[in-house]
C-alpha cells in the first residue's frame, strides 16, 4: 500500500519561505485542524470538552487558550478551532465524540481544508496593515488574541503568537498562494 | 470608512459584514389561508425607509454570526446592535418620530 505521509503535499509546496531582515514569511505546512461547536453554557459540553483538552474552551471573544498539546481559539460564540501536532487530531477528534456522545455538538477535522502562513519580524504588522483592516495595535491586539478577518480579498483567521510579532494566518487551501504571494509583495518594501 | 459593532467581536470595518435586509418578518403560521396577495406581500415586500431601520447583519469574515441592528439610511449611523432573541432596544429620544410608523419600530405584517 503507498504510503499517504510521503504523498502528503501542502499548498505551498516547493515555494521558498521568504527571509527578508525585518519580515519572514512561512508556510507552517500540516497542522490539525479541527472545529468544535457547541453550547459552552450546556454544562455537559463544558465538562466532556474539559475532560479531555484539559482546560475550559475560551469563552471571551477572539481570545486564544493554550493547553501544551494544542491550541485552542474563539471562532463564534459556539464555536472554536483547536490546532494539534499533525496526526494528533484524528485520536483528538475520536476522544472528543466519545465524550460528546449524546451531547448536541460537532467535531469535525478541517486540517486539510486550511493551512497556516506564519509572518514574523518587525515590520510583520505594517505588512498585514496593507491588506488587513483589523486594529493590529498592541493596544488592542496582542499575544493571545485571534480574529477573523480579509486579508484583501481572502478570509483569514489570525492569532498573535508573540510580541516580535509573530502572527500565524489561518487561510483555506485555494486562497493560500494569493495570501502568500500578496505578503511577500508587501514585504518586499522593506528590504 | 464604516466602522460597524459585532455584538460579539466588537467594532470592526465595515467590509467585514453584510447586510441582509429587514429585521423581525415573521413567518406567518397560517400560510395555508393566506390569499396570493398576502403571501406575496410577506415574501416579496420590505420597508425602504428614509431614516431607521431594523435590519439583519452578518459579520462575514469575523465570527460569522448573525445579528440585529438599527440603521439610519441617511446618515448610515448604527444606532444600536443586538443579538439575534434579545429584545429590541429602544429607540433614542432624538429618532423617535410619532408622525410616522415607517421609520418606527418594527410591526408585525398582519397589522397592514
Amino acid at each position: 500500500m503507498a504510503n499517504i505521509t510521503a504523498l502528503a503535499r501542502s499548498p505551498l509546496h516547493g515555494r521558498m519561505p521568504f527571509q527578508g531582515s525585518q519580515t519572514q514569511i512561512a508556510e507552517r505546512p500540516f497542522i490539525g485542524k479541527l472545529t468544535l461547536r457547541g453550547n459552552a453554557e450546556d454544562t455537559g459540553f463544558a465538562a466532556g470538552v474539559g475532560s479531555i483538552l484539559g482546560v475550559s474552551l475560551p469563552t471571551e471573544p477572539n481570545t486564544v487558550t493554550e493547553t501544551g498539546v494544542c491550541q485552542i481559539s474563539w471562532v463564534g460564540p459556539d464555536e472554536w478551532l483547536i490546532y494539534t501536532a499533525d496526526g494528533a487530531q484524528k485520536p483528538l477528534q475520536e476522544r472528543l465524540k466519545t465524550a460528546l456522545e449524546g451531547i448536541h455538538s460537532a467535531v469535525v477535522d478541517v486540517s486539510d481544508y486550511y493551512t497556516i502562513i506564519r509572518i514574523s519580524g518587525t515590520r510583520a504588522r505594517d505588512v498585514l496593515a496593507k491588506g488587513c483592516p483589523l486594529d493590529l495595535h498592541p493596544r488592542v491586539f496582542r499575544p493571545g488574541r485571534c480574529a477573523g478577518s480579509l486579508f484583501l480579498k481572502a478570509a483569514i483567521r489570525i492569532i498573535q503568537i508573540d510580541d516580535t510579532p509573530i502572527y500565524d494566518l489561518q487561510v483555506r487551501w485555494t486562497f493560500a498562494e494569493y495570501l502568500f504571494q500578496h505578503l511577500v509583495r508587501g514585504a518586499e518594501e522593506w528590504n | 470608512m464604516l466602522q460597524i459593532t459585532c455584538p460579539w467581536c466588537g467594532e470592526r470595518e465595515g467590509i467585514e459584514f453584510h447586510c441582509h435586509g429587514e429585521a423581525h418578518i415573521a413567518r406567518p403560521e397560517n400560510s395555508a389561508e393566506m390569499s396570493d396577495a398576502e403571501w406575496g406581500d410577506y415574501v416579496f415586500f420590505r420597508k425602504n425607509p428614509k431614516g431607521v431601520h431594523y435590519e439583519r447583519w452578518t459579520h462575514d469574515a469575523g465570527c460569522r454570526r448573525w445579528f440585529n441592528a438599527i440603521r439610519h439610511t441617511v446618515s448610515d449611523e448604527f444606532i444600536a446592535v443586538y443579538k439575534p432573541g434579545e429584545a429590541i432596544p429602544e429607540l433614542p429620544e432624538k429618532y423617535r418620530d410619532p408622525a410616522s410608523n415607517r421609520t418606527g419600530a418594527p410591526q408585525s405584517k398582519e397589522t397592514k
